[in-house]
């Protein structure tokens, strides 16, 4: 199934799937080492939910929801 | 001239510590031509041959995305350094080879340090440093930079570059079927024509624009419109293709590939890991408790109260010593030196007014002390995590909160630090904003002012009207980002993808490093610009000095006083000190005298420049019931907001108020039929918002890097206040509130 990462639970595991945005903010998502067929974990959410905590290769990076809304991830 | 290393690598892998430990004293801080980025530069003395290391910013990437990273590619390019240390986390390894592919991309040679080896260990990661460096064809050394393992190696194969000259073919990677054969076409076109390569290689060029590359773009129009213009559009064409096949651009492409790449290398036997990569480690632990959704805010409030505590309390000893050294620096000169308008100038103008900037030096200490602590330990990052949402409403970035807080944000800062600490935010929109705000906060030197009107008039209320004041400093300076944000500071908020690096143990020769390159730099800058800046307040406080018909009638009336008196009685006060006890018609005579050289004083001041300003303004500052007085006192109140207390006090022929001690200042006021609770309210809110204190104006100019955003500081502030005070007193006036 595929779904929008602003929507994944808590720990839930999945796989990125696409990245549509490019300029600016799609160059920073991909320096940051989130590029489709990488396995990320949420990690943890703010306090008022946004932004979100995201573990990948090892590492956490966080990014606010309306910057998750281009990522979309294969969950099970 | 010794040749030159550039230290390159991820935020985070260990940069500046490899730096101190390669550098040691032997360094200093300026900034990159032009720009606000540090520029870090020194020199590694081994057996007689140096070399010129110079830390390059951190970045993830050579796009051209942020302003570090055009900064670092122009240095490599332009500069051309022999070598370039490639500093990667060891325990993140194919995040941060992703910079490392850049650098061959480009034919760079670099020397890889693989740093933080024992945190991989920790982390039951291996990686085998023989095989990466075989695959990528550069030397790859393992480092602890901590401790300076590996430092001895590393240096010894940077050298070896040198000394042998070696140069490095560029890696090509293959971007697949879509990209591959267009980039040689271009490549071809590029280097037929000699297009931009007397700077860059052919192909590099034909990457950059395939990937879009702002800065390259903007480069080759103006170069050869024609030719850039047939590029681009084989781009285009790419690009749309790319598009409608795939649904991605190029630049993601080329994005994958080059991860696609490194993943070759990673799964030939160059690390492995024994657990599972995104397993939990004590750092996430912590992680659950201090961004916990109840216990996070909570323990970041005391966090932040906490470093507030630290800043100002312990600073009070030193900042003490300090103003006690002047004070008596002031009183020997004004013994010594004759009286006189030198005698003035250097106690009233010089000591006064440096005396006033290096008295925060350890005020700043502290706090950059205390900020490097939570930086260098990774705390900062999680506040900015915890607080975006808030922060971004007003167009600015979670890590804002730590200048407003410094600034006063809590009432009692101070918005030189306060402006200075922006620095750890890399946005440079949100960045701005958030210096131009950070003087409305309260700081510790407009209290004495709010404290003195609320004494007098509002005495009853004391804590309710601090809370407001506190609160309204807020409010305004979070709307006011946010008018800045959609107007002169308009764009779409930076992206806010960053890392939560791991928590780590701060290396107390790391903070002392931090602490003291930042305040050094206060010291030397501020320092200069405001002793000119003194010296012109000064002279406007003092000239043009009142008519000798004026001295002389003032002198009269002392002489009259005088010989009122028996003159024994004069004799008595003549050779008594300061605190020699006087009969009760010495004592009476003294004050006397003291009302007329008060009143000489006020009458001077009156006749300055600045008081004839105070009166012109008289003309406007009406509307808002602000006499000429109170006009001065403002005047003066942009020297330091400590000024405006005593400045009133010699306009009011009571001589130099002491700001701890107001009490016959407030009677005055009290009794004064100009003065009301209404005035009072639009004075304080005035206070709150005008124009920021020189130093502060000064720090702002020097932070943005133009004095246009100084001079607009001063001058949107006071416009601001000024309106915003008239608002109150007209409709106040109109409804008779708050009158005496
Ligand atoms: N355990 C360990 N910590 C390191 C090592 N190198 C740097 N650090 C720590 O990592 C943190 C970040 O280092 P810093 O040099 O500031 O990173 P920069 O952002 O790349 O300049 C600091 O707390 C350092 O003390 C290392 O090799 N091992």
């Amino acid at each position: 199934m595929r779904i929008n990462l602003r929507n994944m639970l808590d720990n839930q595991v999945g796989t990125i799937a696409s990245i549509k945005v490019s300029g600016e903010l799609g160059r920073r998502i991909r320096d940051m080492g989130l590029v489709p067929g990488i396995e990320i974990k949420i990690q943890g959410r703010a306090p008022l939910y946004d932004p979100v905590a995201v573990r990948v290769r090892g590492a956490t990076l966080t990014l606010r929801n309306n910057e998750a809304d281009y990522i979309e991830v294969e969950v099970e | 001239m010794a040749p030159t290393v550039a230290l390159a690598g991820n935020p985070n892998a260990g940069k500046t510590t490899l730096f101190n430990e390669l550098t040691g004293s032997r360094q200093h801080v300026g900034n990159y031509p032009g720009v606000t980025v540090e520029k870090k530069e020194g020199t590694y003395v081994r057996d007689g041959f140096r070399l010129h290391i110079v830390d390059l910013p951190g970045t993830y990437s050579l796009t051209a995305y942020s302003l570090e990273e055009v900064v670092a590619r122009d240095f490599l390019v332009n500069q051309k350094p022999e070598v370039v240390i490639n500093i990667v986390d060891a325990s993140n390894l194919d995040r941060n080879l992703y910079l490392a592919v850049q650098f061959l991309e480009m034919g760079i040679p670099i020397c890889i340090a693989l740093n933080m080896i024992d945190v991989a260990k920790k982390r039951g990661i291996k990686v085998n440093a023989e095989k990466l460096s075989s695959l990528l064809g550069v030397p790859v050394i393992p480092t602890v930079a901590r401790t300076g393992k590996g430092k001895k190696e590393l240096m010894d194969n940077a050298f070896q570059i040198i000394h042998e000259h070696q140069q490095l073919n560029p890696l090509k990677i293959s971007y697949g079927a879509d990209i591959d054969p267009v980039l040689v076409e271009m490549e071809k076109e590029i280097a037929q024509n000699h297009f931009l390569t007397d700077i860059y290689r052919a192909r590099w060029i034909a990457l950059k624009y395939m990937e879009n590359d702002e800065q390259i773009l903007t480069l080759g129009r103006k170069t050869d419109a024609d030719l850039s213009g047939r590029l681009e559009d084989q781009v285009n064409k790419v690009s749309r293709h790319l598009q409608n096949t795939l649904e991605t651009y190029p630049e993601a492409v080329i994005a994958d590939q080059r991860y696609g790449y490194i993943n070759s290398i990673m799964k030939q036997g160059v690390v492995h890991h024994k657990y599972d990569r995104n397993r939990l480690y004590s750092s996430d632990r912590i992680d659950k408790v201090l961004t916990n959704r109840f216990l996070g805010p909570l323990i970041m409030l005391a966090v932040i109260a906490g470093l507030y505590h630290f800043t100002f309390t312990y600073s009070k000893l030193p900042v003490g010593w300090l103003e006690s050294f002047f004070g008596w620096l002031a009183s020997t000169l004004s013994t010594v030196m004759p009286e006189g308008l030198l005698q003035s100038l250097i106690v009233s103008g010089i000591i006064d007014g440096v005396g006033g900037v290096l008295g925060f030096v350890p005020l700043i200490m502290f706090m950059f002390f205390g900020i490097a602590i939570l930086e260098d330990s990774g705390y900062l990052a999680r506040v900015a995590f915890m607080l975006d949402r808030i922060f971004r409403l007003f167009g600015l970035h979670g890590s804002s909160v730590m200048a407003f807080i410094v600034s006063g944000g809590i009432a009692g800062g101070c918005a030189v630090p306060g402006v200075m600490a922006t620095r750890t935010l890399k946005s440079p929109r949100e960045r701005l904003a958030t210096l131009l705000t950070v003087p409305f906060m309260n700081c510790g030197a407009k209290l004495p002012v709010f404290a003195l009107l609320i004494a007098t008039f509002f005495a009853k209320y004391e804590a309710v009207i601090m809370f407001l004041i506190t609160l309204g400093a807020w409010g305004g300076a979070l709307l006011v980002a946010k008018l800045l944000r959609i107007t002169v500071i308009k764009g779409a908020a930076t992206p806010f993808v960053m890392e939560l690096p791991p928590y780590r143990m701060p290396t107390f020769k790391g903070l002392a490093i931090h602490t003291w390159e930042r305040t050094w730099q206060y010291i030397k800058k501020a320092g200069t610009v405001i002793l000119g800046l003194s010296i012109v307040l000064w002279a406007m406080m003092t000239f043009p000095g009142l008519p000798d018909s004026t001295v002389a009638e003032f002198a009269k009336l002392r002489q009259d006083e005088m010989s009122r008196v028996p003159a024994g009685i004069v004799a008595q006060l003549e050779a008594s000190h300061e605190d020699t006890a006087l009969s009760d018609p010495a004592r009476n005579l003294k004050e006397r005298l003291q009302r007329i050289d008060a009143a000489e004083a006020e009458a001077g001041l009156r006749y300055s420049i600045a008081g004839r300003m105070g009166s012109a303004l008289e003309a406007v500052s009406k509307w808002a019931g602000f006499d000429w007085r109170t006009n001065i006192a403002l005047v003066g109140g942009f020297a330091a907001k400590e000024v405006v207390v005593s400045t009133l006090g010699t306009a009011y022929s009571l001589g130099a108020v002491d700001p701890e001690e107001t009490d016959s200042l407030s009677a005055t006021l009290a009794r004064d039929p100009a003065w009301s609770p209404l005035m009072a309210v639009g004075l304080i809110v005035f206070t709150m918002f005008y124009s920021p204190c020189f130093v502060s104006v000064i720090c702002i100019s020097r932070e943005s890097g133009s004095w246009k955003w100084g001079v607009f500081a001063m001058a949107f502030n006071t416009v601001l206040a000024f309106a915003l005070a008239v608002f109150i007193f007209q409709i106040g006036s109109i409804l008779g509130l708050l009158v005496k």
